[in-house]
């Protein structure tokens, strides 16, 4: 499939509300990107997975990223069969508390991805079966990958 | 009711633990929370962070030149591969057109690197089923391989050869005699190999229908490289999205169906060969022409995000770098093979022995501080 | 109880000049024993001196080479290096247990070494029930193993003890049946008498198809029972670490080591004893030299030990049911089987004798 025709298929999608906030874009990035409302998330990836004309069963990268204000997570995902790519985007403006849905019930490789941003982003995933630090031990405080991170001892700022 | 009572004393309990972080087996530091019932793994839980760098962090911070040099430190049995990985991500971003010299040096490197990683596993693989002698026949392979490296460019293991734009320096007037010198070595002893485990009953034993990953799994676990193409499912980014000079080689892609450990060795030693026809194609037509092409002191992406993946000794790398415009990255993404990888360890190995969760874990060959980063 | 060599019996004549007979009972056994200590110990050196040399043969390296002539002292140096160690253990072990292991294993190992003869008359213990003998005392060490594993608290000292038990007690099956396979055609369980079967051909020869069966399986179950490749369960460092020794250091580490590989020697030895000749020269060469009896009993038995180092550094290790399954399978329905074709083979007359 073309990004044009996957753009198409995946607004007929979501026709329905407005509040779906349904973006594609192609600007500053090899791949088709789609970015949607956190609520609609689930439903969207188990869509791209399920429908056989798009049918991507790869979640090849999960990134979690500290936009500056918003915190925000980004899939890339390829079809084995029908070898595109695609990339989602979730977003929230919501520091202390950022929660979105888990898609380790779709892909279970998200279940370390999604502890790995947990661990360095302090991401939270609604559903994650065992939301625990991957790397950083239990009590560490704070989560290093923020841009407001601060730890004076183990930072070397330039 | 006597025997009630007796029975109930003597229920099997499951016990824990801990293989790692100081283990032979796991190849580093990695730190297996083990869940057993006599001999029998119920549970394989892995905890991680042991060589946690944060080299992301790291990245934020550096110039895209060091950048090229952290990636080195991950996975430091494909670091030319690595490197490689984040100077496509660069040049795509910069549209810089590096000399087909270039390329065709760096692909037959490339190869060189996965020969060299998969000499070691081999060697390693055969040491954690307890054939010793494994280890010092893969060694004195990937000796020769790390001379030349040597010579090239002074550095054996991390080599940061790659930089932006191109090389860091020219081959050695040696390089070429010195490849086919390896290659003509090699083609001898990789027969050997064979010899030595691949016929050997008992090895067989312990690796057919040991650590059993259908292709399904293999694809919803994130799999890739040798271990997603030992259960069939075609991921070789060499194949399908070339890189370098890779466009101009003819190679079949390693692929068997069973999906268990021997399947995972087998598409090794096949990988070997077919490393072996890449370099054979490339070595006498290196194009005359620069090492590379000059880039500004300071390299600025224009505003973006760029994701370049390559086939490392492992699988499948990516880098993913999100840019503001800056001299730095934003973010900057590394996607490991061996975090995926790994995450399926607990899918195949309950249910088996001890033995079987060491054979299956050499055949996943893992590098930790790439899982780590 | 004594040999007839005339260095024993001047020493018997010297010390009964001195002493009242009833002493020179009790003080020749002491110097028997302290003789054989030293020989043993110092043989237990030279052994993994050998095994360090082979091992380096095998993969392409030189071994030691730096400590005296070729490396000759490097295992030397190592003894004194490990009795120089501390002696660490873990909290919470069962200390007299935990202390007592590794003597179980060395005085078993070196008990068993009592009954060999090396030559014509060179033997400290001519008893009649020399075989059995041997194999009761073999397996007295596993004692010592399970001790050590279960006393050091350490799971991974634990499975590694509770493994080498299962594959102790079936391998002695194994080693029991072969060996008495062989007794079917000597009709004695006595060494020396063995031997002197043997004087009209040696046993392998003699009990030829059933006889080589009995020594593939008696090599195959004799491996298993020192717990070497590929049968080191009990170790299997890449799985286990060091296995049920994994809490000892020093000298007691140094007992385990040096039994491991004094248990190979005897394994080499009775297999030497029971299937070649012990020592009788091949054909009867140097039959009017009886000294030379010890060159050729050492000769076979290292060419046995040879053959066990071989097999550690080419194959890998089975799998603990793997294991299993070739004892309970496999070895023993042969074994059983080939007890009866020897049994026919003699009863027919079938034995070759020259």
């Amino acid at each position: 499939m073309t990004n044009q025709e996957l753009q198409e298929l995946i607004t007929t999608w979501f026709s329905g509300p407005e509040s779906v906030h349904l973006e594609f874009t192609e600007e500053g990035s090899q791949f088709l990107n789609v970015s949607i409302n956190p609520e609609y998330l689930h439903e969207l990836m188990s869509r791209l997975k399920e429908n056989n004309h798009t049918g991507f069963d790869y979640l090849f990268c999960l990134t979690g990223v500290d936009w500056g204000k918003e915190l925000g997570v980004v899939y890339h995902l390829e079809s084995t069969k029908h070898r595109h790519i695609l990339v989602v985007k979730v977003q929230t403006s919501d520091r202390e508390n950022p929660w979105f849905d888990s898609v380790q019930d779709i892909w279970p490789t998200a279940n370390f991805h999604e502890r790995e941003a947990f661990d360095l982003l302090g991401i939270k995933f609604k559903g994650h079966p065992n939301l625990k630090r991957l790397f950083l031990s239990e009590d560490w405080e704070g989560f290093p990958l923020r841009k407001d991170y601060e730890d004076e001892v183990n930072m070397v700022v330039k | 009711m006597e025997t009630a009572t007796i029975n109930n004393n003597f229920k099997s309990e499951e016990y824990f633990i801990n293989m790692g972080p100081q283990h032979p087996a796991t190849h580093g530091v990695l730190r297996l929370l083990l869940t057993i019932d006599g001999e029998i793994i119920k549970k394989v839980e892995p905890d991680l962070g042991y060589i946690h760098r944060s080299i992301e962090k790291m990245c934020e911070r550096d110039s895209y030149q060091q950048i090229v040099h952290l990636t080195d430190r991950m996975d430091y049995l494909s670091s030319h591969i690595n490197n490689e990985a984040v100077c496509l991500a660069i040049e795509n971003a910069l549209e810089i057109e590096v000399p087909e010299r270039v390329k065709v040096i760096r692909t037959i490197i490339d190869e060189l690197t996965r020969i060299s990683s998969h000499t070691l596993w081999w060697g390693v693989m055969g040491m954690d089923v307890g054939a010793l002698t494994s280890y010092f026949y893969g060694f004195r392979d990937r000796e020769m391989i790390n001379d030349i490296f040597e010579e090239t460019c002074g550095a054996r293991l991390t080599m940061n050869y790659n930089i932006p734009g191109g090389l860091m320096q020219d081959i050695h007037p040696n390089f070429i005699k010195r490849v086919k010198e390896f290659i003509t070595h090699f083609k001898t002893k990789l027969p050997e190999y064979d010899k030595l485990l691949t016929g050997n009953i008992i090895f067989q034993k312990r690796t057919k229908g040991v650590g059993v990953l259908s292709k399904e799994d293999a694809i919803a676990f994130g799999a890739s490289g040798p271990v997603a193409r030992g259960s069939g499912y075609s991921c070789d980014v060499r194949k399908h999205h070339p890189y370098s000079a890779l466009d101009k080689v003819t190679f079949n892609e390693a692929l068997h169906t069973e999906g268990d450990s021997y399947a995972r060795y087998l598409v090794r030693i096949q990988e070997m060969w077919e490393s072996i026809s890449i370099i054979e194609q490339l070595i006498d037509n290196i194009p005359e022409g620069d090492f590379k092409v000059p880039t500004k002191a300071v390299i600025k992406l224009p505003k973006g995000e760029y994701y370049q993946k390559v086939e490392t000794a492992r699988g499948e790398f990516g880098v993913y770098i999100i840019s503001t415009g800056g001299k730095n990255p934003h973010r900057m993404k590394f996607r490991s093979p061996g975090l995926s990888n790994l995450s399926l360890l607990n899918h195949i190995t309950v249910g088996g022995k001890i033995g079987d969760l060491v054979a299956t874990m050499a055949t996943i060959d893992i590098v930790v501080p790439d899982i780590d980063r | 109880m004594y040999s007839s060599l005339i260095i024993t019996n001047n020493i018997h004549s010297w010390v009964l000049g001195w002493m009242p007979a009833s002493v020179t009972d009790i003080t020749e056994m002491i110097m028997i024993a302290t003789a054989y200590l030293t020989v043993f110990a110092v043989l237990g050196l030279f052994l993994v001196l050998m095994e360090r040399k082979v091992a380096a043969w095998f993969q392409l390296r030189i071994g030691p080479n730096r400590v005296g002539f070729f490396g000759m002292f490097q295992t030397i140096a190592d003894a004194l290096k490990l009795l120089s160690k501390e002696l660490t253990g873990t909290n919470k072990a069962d200390k007299f247990l935990y202390n007592l292991a590794p003597y179980f294993l060395i005085i078993s190992s070196l008990m068993a070494l009592a009954v060999f003869p090396f030559s014509q008359n060179l033997q400290a213990f001519d008893i009649n029930i020399g075989i059995f003998f041997l194999i009761a005392i073999s397996s007295i060490g596993v004692i010592g193993i399970l001790l050590g594993g279960w006393s050091s608290n350490n799971k991974f000292a634990l499975i590694g003890a509770m493994r080498s038990g299962v594959q102790t007690i079936s391998y002695e099956l194994s080693v029991g049946l072969s060996l008495l396979t062989m007794i079917l055609l000597t009709g004695s369980l006595q060494l020396s008498e063995i031997i002197e079967v043997q004087k009209s051909g040696w046993l392998i020869v003699q009990g030829h198809i059933p006889a080589v069966i009995a020594f593939m399986i008696y090599m195959i179950a004799g491996t298993a029972e020192t717990n070497r490749a590929p049968f080191d369960m009990v170790e299997a460092e890449s799985e286990l670490g060091a296995g049920f020794h994994t809490e000892y250091s020093g000298m007691k580490f140094a007992y385990f080591f040096l039994a491991e590989f004094i248990n190979m020697f005897i394994i080499a030895a009775i297999g030497t004893t029971v299937f070649f000749g012990g020592w009788l020269s091949p054909f009867g060469i140097t039959e009017s030299i009886p000294w030379l009896g010890v060159f050729w009993f050492l000769l076979k038995a290292f060419a046995l030990v040879f053959l066990m180092m071989w097999f550690r550094w080419t194959f890998p290790r089975l799998r603990v049911d793997q294991l299993l399954t070739l004892e309970w399978k496999y070895l023993l329905p042969i074994n059983l089987f080939n007890i009866v074709l020897m049994a026919i083979i003699i009863w027919l007359n079938f034995t070759i004798q020259f």
